[in-house]
This record gives C-alpha cells, structure tokens and sequence, in this order.
C-alpha cells in the first residue's frame, strides 16, 4: 500500500462523508439524517460488536500462554515478588483481572515502551524510554471519554449530577463563552499528534492502511466539527436536545425549530464512526479483554488447563522403541522390558 | 554455505527506515545465509507429515500439490476457529507500531517485514482478503491481497525468520504475540511440507530415538560415561550413571543440546555432579531415560500436534519407570513446553505425586499439576537450605552476566531462582542493561529452529541485540561469560560471541555450581579441586596447572 | 461459547453501560422547556435579533455586551431593523423577560447549563414566589 494511496484514499473517504450529507441537508433529508441513520448506525455498532465478541467466543483458547513479565509464582517462600511481579505474572484469575485492567485503564504495556538507538561506530545500541506514543494514546482515549460521556446532557432529562460535575471540572479554566471544555480541545490535539506520528515516523508510515487513516480522519471531523459547532458555527441547542432525547426516548422526531448544518455533519461523522466500529481495527476496545497473552494466570503448572479439542495423536510408544533398539540396549547394560529372545 | 560478511560490514547494512515503495508489492531475495535448508522427504515420512518430498525454498517450484491454496486456506480457516489468539490478533491489531523496533531480527537486519506487526500483516493480509467482508468488498484498500505463490513464499521467508521469543508481545498494548501468529503460519507451512530441516530433522529423530540428534540407546550411555571420565579426571568422583532404572525418585529429563557437545556438556557434568554429590550424601534416586532422552521439543516449531506426540514420552516414560516427579535440566524452549503446554497436551499426570524435595522437604505446590520441577529451582531450595556446601572463590576466574532466555523469561516468569543460584556460586556477577534483561531480554538470534549453519546471516544480525549488550558489560565490567539455561543459547552463542564480542564464552548454570560445590573429600581436606569443569585451571592454580 | 459465562456477562456490562441513555430515561417522560414570553414580550414582538439567532447566539451577545459596556463603555447596541437597545441584562432585556424561572431557566436546565450572569447580577426576584 503505498502512502498517497491510503493516505489519501482515507481523507477523500471522510471529505466525501461530509460531502454527503451536506448534500443530504440540501434535499431536505433532515429525517434521514437525524433519525434513520443513527439508528441504523447504533443498530448495527451493537450487533456488530455482540457478534464480533461471539465468534471471538466461539474460538477455543487451546492452551494457556500468559506473555510472562513478571517473577512466577513459587513455593519457594523466599522469592520476592513485587507487586509489578503478581500482576504481570498473575497467579490466578483476579491477578490476571487486576492485570487486564491496567492494561484497559493504563495501557500497562504500551507504557514500557523502548525507542532503539543504533551508533554504527561501535556498534553500540542503546534504549530510551519513549512515552509519547503512550501520552498520546491515554490523551486520545481518555479526552474521547470525556467527551462522550459529557454528551449524555443531550441524551438525559434530568441530566444526572456526574454529567454536571464532569462539565464543571472539564471547563475549569473558566475562559471563553461558551465555557471552553479542555477535553475537546485535547481530542483534536491527540488524534492529529496520532495522524501525524503516522505520516512522520518511517516505518508507521510504512505500515500504514487506509484503515488506519480513516478512523483519524473521520475522528478529526468529529471533533472539529464539535468543537466549531460549540463555538462558533453556532446552533440552537436546545432543539438538538429535542431531537437527540426523542431519538432515546425511540420517538423520534425531528424539531420545528431547524438545526444548523454542522449539526448534522456532525451527527453523521459519528454515525459513520458507530457502524463502522464492528468491522475494523476499532475492535480492539473488546478485543483486549479476550487477549489471552493477557488475561490467563500464569499457573499452567499448578492447574490444568484444558484443551476442548486436545487432538488424539499417533505417539512412538516405549514398545515400539524397545522393539527396535532392544539388541543394542541389553548389549549397552541398559534394563529392557522384554528380554532378549534367544537366537536359533 | 554463505559467505558471512565481516561484522561492521554487517553493521553498515543496517537502516531502519523502510524502502519507498509499498510493502505489498516487495519480495524477499533469498540470500545464501538468510534461511535454512528445506525439510528432506525422509523426515517428513517419519512423523507420517504432508507432502513428502525434498524440499529446497531457494528453486522456483516448491512441488506444492496442486490445490496447495486449498490447503492453506482450509488449514487457515480451521485454525481461525481453533486458536482464540489467531482470530483475535488478526483482529486487533491496530497497527500503532510500538513492536516495531522490539524484534531483534529489526534492530539486527532493519528489514522492515521482521517488524512484527508487518510479520503479522503477511497473513492478516490474507485473513483480510478470504475471511472478512471488508476485505472482499475493497480489496487492497482493506490491506487485503491474494494469496499467490509469490507470496506464500515471502510468508514462509518470514515466519523462518521469528524465533518466536515473545518479546514484542511484552510491548504489544493488546498483548499480541508474534509467536502465535508465527506458530500458525509454520503449522499452515507443514500442511505443504515446507518444514526447514533444521526442524524437521530433529522432530523425526526425537520420534525415534527420543532425541533430536537420533542417538541410539548405546550412543547415549557411551556419552555418559565419556562425561562420566572427564568429571573423574576433574573431580576424582566417578558418577553414577542411571538409565532407564525403575522405582528411582525422579526421572530426569535434559534437553540432547546438554550432552551432545561444548559447552553443553559441562552444564550436562555439573548436573552429573551435583546429581552423584545428592545420592551419595542424602540418598536421593533418580534416573535418566533414553527413551525420554530430550527435554527440548522442535515439535513446538512444526505444530502443536506434533509438540504433543513428542512431549509424550516424557510422562509415559515416567509413567514406566514408576517415579514420584520429573526433574527438568536447563533448556529454553522446553520449558515452555513443559510449563505452559504439557499438563494440557499429555496430562494429567494423576499417576505422579506432588513434587517434594526429599532432601529440604520442600513441596512444590506450583507444580502439583505438571509434576515437572525446573532443575534451577531444585538447586535453589538446595543451596537456600544449605545443603550445598559451596566454594564461591571456585569461580574467580569467571566475570559471570546471565542471560534470560526467551522461553524461561517470557513463557514462564523463571526470574529470580537462576539468578540467586549464580550468586550463590559465584562471587562476579554483573547485570546486562535492564532493556536487555528478564522479560525485555533479547533472543539468541537462532531460536524456535534457526539455528543451522546455513542461515548464518540472519543468525548474527538477530543476535547483535543481545551480543551488544554483553559487549557492554563486557567492556565496563570484563565480563568473561555468558550464563544461560539454554540449550539453544549454549550452540548459538559460541559463534555469536565470537562474531560480535570475542573473548567472552558461555556456561550453563550448573557447570558454575559444580565448580563450587565442595565434594566430601574436598571437604575433608583430602582432595584438591584444581581445575574447573573445563580442566581450566582455578584462580591460583594457573602455575599448577601448567606444569602438569 | 468457550468462557462463555465471562464472556456474556462481559457484554452484558458493557451493553448496560452503553444503552445508559436508553434505560436512564425509562419511564421519565421528558419535560420539554416551555420558556414563556412575558406579556411584555410578546408586546414588544421583536428581541435585538431574529429569534433563531437569539437562541443560538444570545449568550455572545450577553458576552460581548458585558464587554463593551464594562471595559469600552459602549451602551447602544443597533440591533435588527436598525433599531436600538441599551446593552443591559437587567434594565433590557429582563424588561421583556421578566422573569428568569419562566424563560432564561427553562432551556438552560434543559441543556444543562449554569450561566454565571447571576454571580454578579442581582437575581430578579419572582413576582409570584411564594405565592
């Protein structure tokens, strides 16, 4: 895949979603795109995430195999294990909970990591510590959090009081009107630091698809179509409100009032980033519960773990083995389960 | 065989950054020197494998059957619904990069597919392209593409060129494992018989004979004893040697690399040593098998089916012999066998009891399932006990570094005992730097079944990590040897070492215990120990030594 | 399903939490704001601007006014049609909408918002409070 093609493949991709319902608005699609494709687009992110774990579940985990990175455990007494040790070595299924959590809540792993220096004089290689990729991943993904969860003011009456404290320390810098919300501001800056990682550093870019580009991009619009539509293309919210809270209250209905453009560009990007979640990279927000590098007890020792389809297999058995070395083995010294028949 | 440049030659040809132009439509050369010699149809025929016939990788037709992508497919399909972690790694990689610079191969070679997540996206590829939606509908716009001859082979190119060593799945925030994803590829590659023989070679002696170098039952005892005289010649103490022997204690199992040759072998006489020094003090029984003659299992580089036929032996053999518990001697990969795969392959071992040291009195509950103690382990609850008498100073002449292999480290969190052995027994020790070590250690560069002569190139270049930092501690500290509790590491690093870092040698473990150990008549003061293992002589014997 | 009890109680945790909105409002019906106009509104039929741009953009205005009143001393702002209002929360506009509980409060609470005028402006006092 070479980079113009899927860099721009991904940015057209998106453009033309914008494209399109701006087109949409035009024709006076506002029912289409305010009530039908959200929930087609919510429709098909849970059945296409229920079924995306169920044949995750369907597949068997034949053997137990934890990515050790912590001391086992031991019953020699004396063996120091730290806390890192029980969790990255857990010994049972609550250590292995406790260790898939931080990878979920503090991407444990992605934190441990390296950038590789090569001196060819020498050769000398050495490693840093390179937590940028890991700043901007928990800045990406927590920002996004934020946001989303901020939302529920549209989606709630009354607004439940989290929602309000989480808007009230999002905004505690008290500048700007409307109140500016750090957290979108941070999206925006973590999503294009994750963009322009990938287009700058070598060897992501070389690996990059347009799989990888679309979700930037389409998140990109998201929060910059957000973030103007909060303040400065500016649109009557309390008929946003109407329409989002008819379309959980599954009666939809699209309010009197009109609602700007952005809105629904708005809108549409996050339909599109819904219904394209089960069927791309974006699993990986279930996927990493079922890792089984990650969530298995390093006891395979200790507790059998079982394989559903443990295969019958053919085995060279001590029979057959004596069978052909038995002459060579008496003559050796070596104890045999069938003596020697004499020769005639 | 290839001809291998001189190591800043080597070091010249390294460059990260990744050639212009889109990986999917680049082959692999292959280059004399960067890949193993393909299976011989004898060996397939042993183990009754597909497609028995010589196989040579570098001709242009491979002597696939004709419905080869049949095969592939159907193989790939059925191990989509048999293995969570393929499906899942297919699935959930979002290509964000932090493997990249993990792989020693990459750091080593800089070839960019030896990235693992470009390792992975060979097959994701063809996941994409045959199993998914997406894929079908858009195509190379998905990262699919078909699965053509071209690219079968840049596939085996690559799975050949993982040792399956974990380490990116360390750094992976979903917990990806390459190896998994190498393992799969390998048991497609075996559906069309396109083994390298470095593996399929060692897995059809190792069904035969019991071990990967096809020693005969006779072979194995005349080995023995020649280990047996050379300990004598050292030590005084004529070992005992028992093979096959019913009603013992423990059976215990080493891997073939342990008595095969340098410096194994003394790893193999320290074990001899400190074995003989335990029945002799404290009446402890154990036997050795020719049957169940290798710990290791190239099995696990084939597919799991055959790791299972060929781990077997160990509990039928134990199951014979009547024994209480398995000892295992220091060896990589089977470990990670015998901890994470042998209780689910072959057990359960309900006709085994618990172990327990009978000299310490010490259960090893954390392995009441496998039955299957680590040698190191053993040693450990030994020396914490004091039971061993030890002469540290025995080891002087020895600047000592430890080495994490792979297997141990990552499959298996075996961390802490090696290390409180080799302090134990040795008065130098210096740590590598702690990006090099325990669960970030660096492969060998010849694991998982790449260590033959002929893939030499790519041997060095995957080892530079780990050698680089041996050549740190070695200038900083004068470090001498390399210890591990590898089998696979004691063949491959001789010549690494050589290569990158001359000057410095590599030991197992118990080769440094035996030199410390005090034997009865050393302890009464009438016996000298002189010389180690080696027949090099000890600090402050050089002159004695010499004269002789 | 292998782990399948783990597994589905997984989704189910995660459907709970994210069908939050769905089930949260279960049962509640949800009461739309009902800003009313004041008689003195509806006499005066015309704010500064049209009512769309009002309701997107009052709380600008309100800003930019506050502005130019405390740090420019501006006062006349020229509004819709040309005509001219004194740039007063409390001596403009709360002369149309009289009362903040019937108008500014019913969209705010809507939306979830907390505007700060009141930190500094004297809260009206309702004329039917405690009545």
């Amino acid at each position: 895949m070479s980079f113009n093609l899927a860099f721009y493949s991904a940015l057209f991709g998106v453009l033309g979603l914008v494209g399109i319902a701006l087109i949409g608005l035009g024709a006076h699609l506002q029912l289409v795109f305010g009530v039908i494709i959200p929930y087609v687009a919510v429709i098909l992110f849970f059945v296409g995430m229920i079924r995306r774990v169920v044949i995750w579940g369907k597949c068997p985990v034949p053997f137990r195999i934890p990515t050790t990175s912590g001391q086992q455990m031991t019953s020699l007494p004396w063996v120091k294990r730290t806390l890192a040790d029980k969790i990255e070595s857990p010994s049972n299924n609550w250590w292995a909970a406790l260790r898939v959590a931080t990878e979920v809540l503090f991407f444990r792993s992605l934190f441990r990591n390296l950038k590789v220096n090569l001196t060819k004089d020498g050769p000398k290689i050495s490693y840093f510590s390179s937590k940028w990729l890991w700043l901007g991943a928990i800045a990406f993904h927590y920002s996004f959090l934020v946001v989303l969860l901020r939302h529920l003011r549209f989606f709630t009456q009354p607004v439940p009081g989290f929602v309000h404290l989480l808007d009230q320390i999002d905004g505690f810098l008290e500048v700007g009107l409307p109140q500016v919300q750090i957290s979108g501001f941070l999206l925006l800056i973590a999503v294009t630091y994750l963009l322009i990682r990938r287009i700058v550093v070598p060897q992501v870019r070389y690996i990059s698809l347009p799989a990888d580009y679309f979700p930037l991009f389409l998140i990109i619009g998201i929060a910059l179509s957000g973030i103007l539509m909060r303040y400065w293309f500016k649109v009557d919210v309390v008929a946003v409100k109407k329409l989002t809270l008819s379309l959980v209250h599954l009666h939809p209905k699209i309010p009197q009032e009109g609602i700007g453009w952005i809105f629904y560009v708005h809108l549409f990007l996050v339909c599109v980033l819904f219904a394209y979640f089960p069927f791309s990279k974006l699993v990986h927000m279930a996927g990493i519960f079922l890792s089984p590098t990650r969530n298995l007890p390093n006891n395979s020792r200790a507790v059998r773990h079982i394989n559903p389809w443990n295969p019958v297999v053919k085995v060279h058995t001590y029979e057959e083995y004596e069978e052909e070395f038995r002459e060579k083995m008496v003559e050796a010294g070596l104890p045999v389960e069938k003596p020697l028949e004499e020769k005639e | 065989m290839a001809k291998l440049p001189k190591p800043k030659e080597l070091v010249e040809e390294i460059d990260y950054t990744p050639p212009e132009g889109p990986w999917m439509e680049t082959r692999p050369e292959f280059k004399p020197g960067t890949y193993g010699y393909g299976v011989k149809a004898k060996n397939l025929k042993v183990l009754g494998l597909p497609n028995q016939r010589d196989f040579y990788p570098s001709e242009e037709d491979w002597q696939l059957p004709d419905n080869w992508k049949e095969i592939f497919l159907e193989g790939m399909e059925d191990r989509l619904n048999r293995f969570r972690s393929f499906r899942l790694f297919m699935d959930i990689c979002v290509r964000c990069g932090a493997c990249a610079d993990k792989c020693h191969y990459f750091i080593g070679g800089g070839d960019p597919k030896n990235m693992p997540v470009l390792r992975g996206e060979l097959l994701r590829s063809i996941y994409k392209r045959y199993f998914t939606t997406s894929g079908k509908v858009f195509g190379k716009l998905a990262g699919a593409r078909d699965l053509t001859y071209d690219v079968l082979k840049e596939i085996w190119y690559y799975v050949y060129q993982c040792s399956e060593c974990r380490r990116c799945s360390v750094f992976c925030p979903y917990g990806i494992d390459t190896c998994e994803i190498t393992m799969m590829g390998r048991e497609l590659m075996n559906l069309l018989g396109c083994n390298l023989n470095w593996i399929g070679e060692p897995v059809a002696n190792c069904y035969r004979t019991g071990n990967h170098l096809g020693i005969e039952p006779q072979g194995i005892t005349s080995i023995f004893e020649f280990l047996r005289d050379e300990l004598e010649e050292i030590t005084g103490v004529k070992v005992d040697l028992p093979f096959n022997q019913k009603g013992a204690d423990i059976l215990v199992i080493v891997p073939s690399g342990s008595y095969f040759a340098d410096p194994g072998t003394y790893t193999m006489s320290g074990e001899l040593l400190l074995l003989h020094y335990l029945k002799e003090k404290y009446g402890l029984t154990y036997t050795f098998s020719t049957y169940a003659s290798e710990g290791g299992n190239f099995g696990l580089f084939t597919s799991n089916e055959v790791a299972k036929r060929l781990n077997a032996k160990m509990y039928a053999e134990a199951k014979r012999l009547g024994v209480k518990w398995i000892l295992g001697g220091e060896c990589g990969h089977m470990w990670r066998v015998v901890h994470q795969y042998m209780a689910t392959f072959n057990g359960p071992a309900d006709f085994l009891e618990v172990p327990r040291n009978p000299i310490t009195g010490t259960v090893f509950e954390h392995a009441k399932e496998t039955k299957m103690v680590h040698i190191c382990e053993f040693t450990a609850d030994l020396i914490k006990h004091g039971k061993l008498p030890l002469d540290k100073s025995r080891n002087d002449h020895w600047v000592v570094t430890f080495h994490d292999s792979c297997n141990p480290a990552r499959g298996m969190g075996f961390f802490e005992e090696p290390r409180y052995v080799i302090k134990s027994v040795c008065n130098n020790f210096y740590e590598m730097p702690e990006n090099t070590i325990r669960e970030k250690t660096f492969c060998c560069g010849s694991g998982a079944g790449l260590g033959s002569d002929e893939n030499i190139i790519t041997r060095m270049r995957g080892g530079l990590p780990r050698a680089n930092a041996v050549k740190y501690v070695h200038e900083k500290y004068g470090v001498n040897v390399l210890c591990c509790i590898c089998a696979i590491d004691r063949a491959s690093f001789p010549p690494l070492l050589d290569y990158w870092v001359p000057g410095v040698d590599c030991c197992g473990i118990h080769e440094l215990v035996a030199n410390a150990l005090v034997l009865p008549d050393e302890e009464r003061g009438v016996r000298k120990r002189t010389k180690d293992l080696r027949g090099n002589p000890l600090k402050g014997y050089e002159d004695l030594v010499e004269e002789e | 399903m292998y782990d399948g009890g783990k597994i589905i109680a997984g989704l189910l945790i995660g459907l709970v939490l994210l069908t939050f909105p769905f089930w949260y409002n279960l049962g509640k019906a949800a009461k739309l704001p009902e800003p009313k106009l004041a008689p003195e509104a509806q006499k005066a039929k015309q704010c500064v601007e049209s009512k769309e741009y009002m309701a997107a953009h009052h709380m600008q205005i309100l800003n930019k006014w506050r502005d130019d009143v405390v740090r420019k001393r501006y006062r006349i702002y020229i509004g819709l049609n040309g005509k001219e209002f004194n740039m007063s929360l409390q001596n403009e506009c709360m002369k149309c909408h009289t009362s903040k509980k019937e108008f500014c409060d019913q969209c705010h609470n809507f939306v979830d918002v907390k505007p700060y005028c009141w930190e500094c402006h004297l809260e009206p006092k309702e004329a039917k409070e405690g009545k």
